[in-house]
């Protein structure tokens, strides 16, 4: 049975596709996404408090190279097999490397519909995992020694909009814990789903505006964007393998390094690599990669989780 | 009582709103000392800017100042944005009241 945050996907995206007059006003985008990542944040700071954080360490470690090595891969597939230039290569890297919080999201409802429990640190490494992939493919288009504006670029990175509310949302939700959370637990927790079902009317409408640039780009970009989330999320469940996640963290995980960034990346890479096109990486990660991963590629991911791991789902 | 007007330079940006921080700063550095910023849409040889998200926003800078700064504007602009940005520029010259502002 097809998720009901699915359909809403489908309606924003038929609704685009048939260019509707359909409009959210850009606040209210805006807004969604807030408490959406508030609402992540919050539960996973809740269940932290029930554990000890000093054994997170490593496993914050594992997702660092994770992201590093899902960029370099990225970018070695686009220079050799796609013949990109070496801009283009490293910002459609970059995006690969990081993470979508949608994506997440969406993973989590498909999890938590099915009543499969995750680890709470998942959302620590979706705060952690979407720099590491902007400062390597920043290294990768422009070297070491050159006048990038490296202050910026880690403001922007580590005070963006998604890693402060994450992060921040853990904090609140770690201090307060499930008795001082019970007030507010109707508009983040209970709302969850309607909230994400709006957010997704909107993607949808998002992803329809990608077609006409998707059809000027050719199959590679198509492909890129098909293969190389298959291929991030085996390395997310071995990484998660070798922390030892339960199926629904191995689930997550892999849903993690799938996903690539369409918010956070697109808007450092742009001032940062400059010459790099904006369209190129936005057609992949928008028209291809966000709509194969929730429709496609969650329930693919649990079911490699399941066969890898040997577990019950 | 008539009005004392003076002339200057309005200078106009139409711009991606991702680069808004850095051309502010920019300014700064040369000397600008107001400004004004809206948010903006439109159509131009980058496609279609509707502002409907982030990364196809446009904003709108409007500048008041005397010739100088803003030829010197002019020219930071051609050198760091031109090659990599949809960016629109145009001057106009205004009569202002209170030069003292500007």
């Amino acid at each position: 049975m097809i998720d009901v945050v699915i359909l809403f996907f489908l309606l924003g995206l038929l609704a685009g596709l048939a260019r509707s007059e359909l409009k959210l006003p850009p606040a209210l985008y805006d807004s969604l996404s807030l408490v959406l990542l508030l609402a992540i944040g919050l539960k996973g700071g809740e269940g932290l408090a029930r554990q000890p954080l000093l054994p997170l360490l490593p496993q914050l470690g594992v997702v660092i190279l994770l992201g590093v090595a899902q960029t370099l891969i990225a970018y070695a597939a686009l220079r050799r097999l796609g013949r990109f230039d070496r801009a283009n290569a490293a910002a459609i890297a970059a995006h690969y490397g990081s993470v979508s919080v949608a994506t997440f999201a969406v993973g989590v409802n498909w999890l938590n519909a099915r009543g499969i429990a995750f680890e709470p640190q998942l959302p620590i490494f979706l705060a952690v995992m979407e720099v590491p992939a902007i400062l390597v493919g920043i290294v990768l288009a422009r070297g070491m020694a050159t006048k990038t504006d490296w202050r910026r670029i880690a403001h922007e990175s580590f005070l963006g909009k998604g890693v402060v509310l994450l992060l921040g949302g853990m904090a609140i939700g770690w201090i307060a814990g499930p008795e001082g959370l019970a007030p507010i637990r109707p508009l983040f927790f209970d709302l969850f789903k309607g909230i994400l079902a709006i957010f997704l009317l909107e993607m949808g409408l998002i992803v329809a505006r990608q077609t006409s640039e998707l059809r000027r780009r050719g199959l590679f970009v198509i492909g890129f964007g098909l293969l190389m989330p298959g291929f991030s999320a085996v390395l997310g469940i071995a990484c998660g393998m070798a922390m030892g996640l339960s199926v629904g963290g191995l689930t997550l995980l892999a849903t993690l390094a799938a996903s690539a960034s369409y918010i956070a990346v697109p808007a450092t890479m742009r001032l940062a690599v400059p010459e790099a096109n904006p369209g190129l990486s936005l057609a992949a990660v928008l028209g291809v990669t966000f709509p194969f991963n929730i429709l496609i590629g969650i329930p693919v991911y649990h079911w490699l989780a399941v066969l890898i791991s040997g577990g019950s789902s | 009582m008539s009005l004392a007007l003076e002339k200057r330079i309005l200078l106009t940006i139409v711009t991606e709103a991702v680069v808004e921080q850095s051309l502010l700063a920019d300014f700064a550095r040369l000397g600008v000392r107001g400004y004004t910023v809206t948010d903006a849409r439109g159509l131009g040889s980058h496609g279609l800017r509707d502002a409907a998200w982030d990364e196809a926003a446009s904003i709108r800078i409007e500048i008041i100042c005397d010739r100088n700064l803003a030829d010197a504007l002019l020219a930071l602009l051609r050198e760091h944005y031109y090659a990599n940005y949809a960016m629109i520029n145009f001057l106009h010259e205004v009569e202002i009241s209170r030069p003292e502002k500007f």
